[in-house]
């Protein structure tokens, strides 16, 4: 056995730190508080190859693997989880046509996806339909040539700006997943605004009205798409949530190193006291086997095992706790401050929060690891 | 074929909340299986038997009990060696 990042990978990853560190990390605190992520900063962000870099080359991509791949979600997570979530939900449709897709669909949106020319957002969620994703009410009837989408989706990730939606709707009785663009008539988005943490992901709701699609917009079998399409597409968003979670307890760790280490109280560095030494222990030691956790379940997605499902349940499962907790940690170190927009500290604790609750929420995934114990026994 | 059963029946005895699986019976409807075991199976498939999974193949149809399983393996292989 052995734990460590090839030269490549450490090489990609300071890359990304530097990128993350220059573009990003300088500009996520007003991100946050505009609720908006520029267009030309997400062009930047496909400049440098960080959408969809798994994509085989045939498609445009650098046919990364997914050890790497969490690498990036873990650096851009450090700087702004929102845009973290660019790349997970952009990143979640592109997997699903990479595995899924027919050949016409790999070469129709691939090289676009992954150039940025076009956004991708993931609509699975609805009104009345979270955690309970079985229960979706949109609809998708077949009209000649075309499919004819009714409903409405919520909390949708970047839909405000996405170009083309994966929608998950009710098809002759089961869950299908369709390619919808922003342009079809009868589409309208809707801006989700104050949110708690994420604020800079824009959030939108959709609603379909007798919506068009072409046929050959249908991905995946009509009878496959809520536990083939769904669940794959969100067996790599909660990938990419764990590492961005890990990338949210980074920062709450540096920024509380760099803190301690400068601020004086009874006339000792914060630093020298051992109420922080225990909080700073908790939060290096908690990261670090968040980490360990994502690079085994990166590991196991690479090597195609049927165990890297429920590594990456548990992958995100423990990362967003820790996330949480060195979050909470940070902000009661800076104190005051840390409460303030003086600090990062206090969007890390609302974006630690939001990692709780998106790709499957804390109780849904101790559910899910508990029934997996129970048959493995 | 009956190698491949074998496997199969293995993998749905360590996954499946019934114990005792006839070989055409539906894990889908019977609610044997969370939503995540679909995935599972897939990777299952592909790692145990060396073949891929594609677009045309993710039909549920395909994955609903030993047989079927067994059926598409088979198939797979056939069409590699072909």
């Amino acid at each position: 056995m052995k734990i460590e990042l090839t030269p490549q990978q450490q090489a990609i990853q300071d890359t990304c730190r530097s990128f993350v560190q220059e573009h990003i990390q300088p500009v996520a605190d007003t991100l946050d508080r505009e609720q908006q992520t520029p267009v030309e900063l997400i062009r930047t962000i496909a400049r440098n190859q960080y959408l969809g870099p798994f994509v085989s080359t045939e498609y445009g991509g650098q046919g990364m693997d997914m050890v790497t791949v969490g690498i990036l979600h873990e650096e851009f997570g450090r700087g702004c989880s929102s845009l973290r979530s660019l790349l997970t939900v952009h990143g979640m449709v592109i997997y699903a046509l990479c595995r899924w897709g027919t050949k016409q669909q790999k070469a129709q949106w691939l090289p676009r996806l992954v150039r940025g020319e076009i956004i991708a957002a993931f609509a699975l969620s609805e009104p009345d339909a979270g955690s309970d994703a079985q229960s979706i009410q949109t609809t998708v009837t077949a009209q000649g040539t075309s499919f004819l989408i009714n409903g409405h989706k919520k909390w949708i990730t970047y839909g405000q700006v996405a170009d083309v939606f994966l929608v998950f709707a009710l098809y002759k009785g089961t869950v299908s997943a369709f390619l919808v663009e922003r342009e079809t008539p009868g589409l309208t988005v809707q801006p989700i605004t104050e949110m708690l943490g994420t604020r800079a992901s824009m959030l939108a709701e959709l609603s379909f009205q007798d919506c068009s699609i072409p046929q050959e917009n249908l991905v995946g079998k009509q009878n496959f798409g809520l536990q083939g399409v769904a669940t794959s597409c969100l067996d790599f968003g909660r990938y990419s949530v764990a590492c961005g979670a890990v990338g949210i307890a980074q920062a709450c760790l540096d920024a509380s190193l760099r803190y301690t280490s400068q601020r004086k109280q009874f006339g000792s560095y914060l630093k020298e006291y051992q109420l922080i030494q225990q909080m700073i222990s908790d939060m290096l030691t908690g990261t670090q086997a968040a980490r360990l956790l994502c690079y085994q379940a990166g590991y196991l997605k690479d090597a195609g095992d049927p165990a890297s499902i429920m590594s990456t349940c548990m992958a995100k499962y423990f990362a967003a706790q820790i996330a949480a907790k060195a979050a909470r940690a940070a902000v009661q170190i800076h104190g005051a401050s840390g409460c303030s927009g003086e600090h990062s500290v206090q969007r890390y604790l609302r974006d630690a929060t939001i990692m709780e609750i998106i790709e499957g929420s804390t109780q849904i995934q101790q559910i899910m690891i508990a029934r997996y114990g129970y048959s493995n026994r | 074929m009956e190698t491949i059963k074998e496997k199969i029946r293995l993998f749905l005895h360590r996954h499946v909340a019934q114990a005792g699986l006839d070989d055409d019976q539906d894990i889908f409807a019977q609610g044997f299986v969370n939503s995540l075991f679909a995935m599972q199976l897939v990777l299952f498939v592909e790692k145990e038997f060396e073949i891929s999974i594609e677009d045309d193949d993710l039909d549920i149809d395909n994955f609903r009990s030993v047989n079927a399983i067994a059926q598409l393996v088979a198939r797979k292989k056939a069409h590699i060696q072909g």
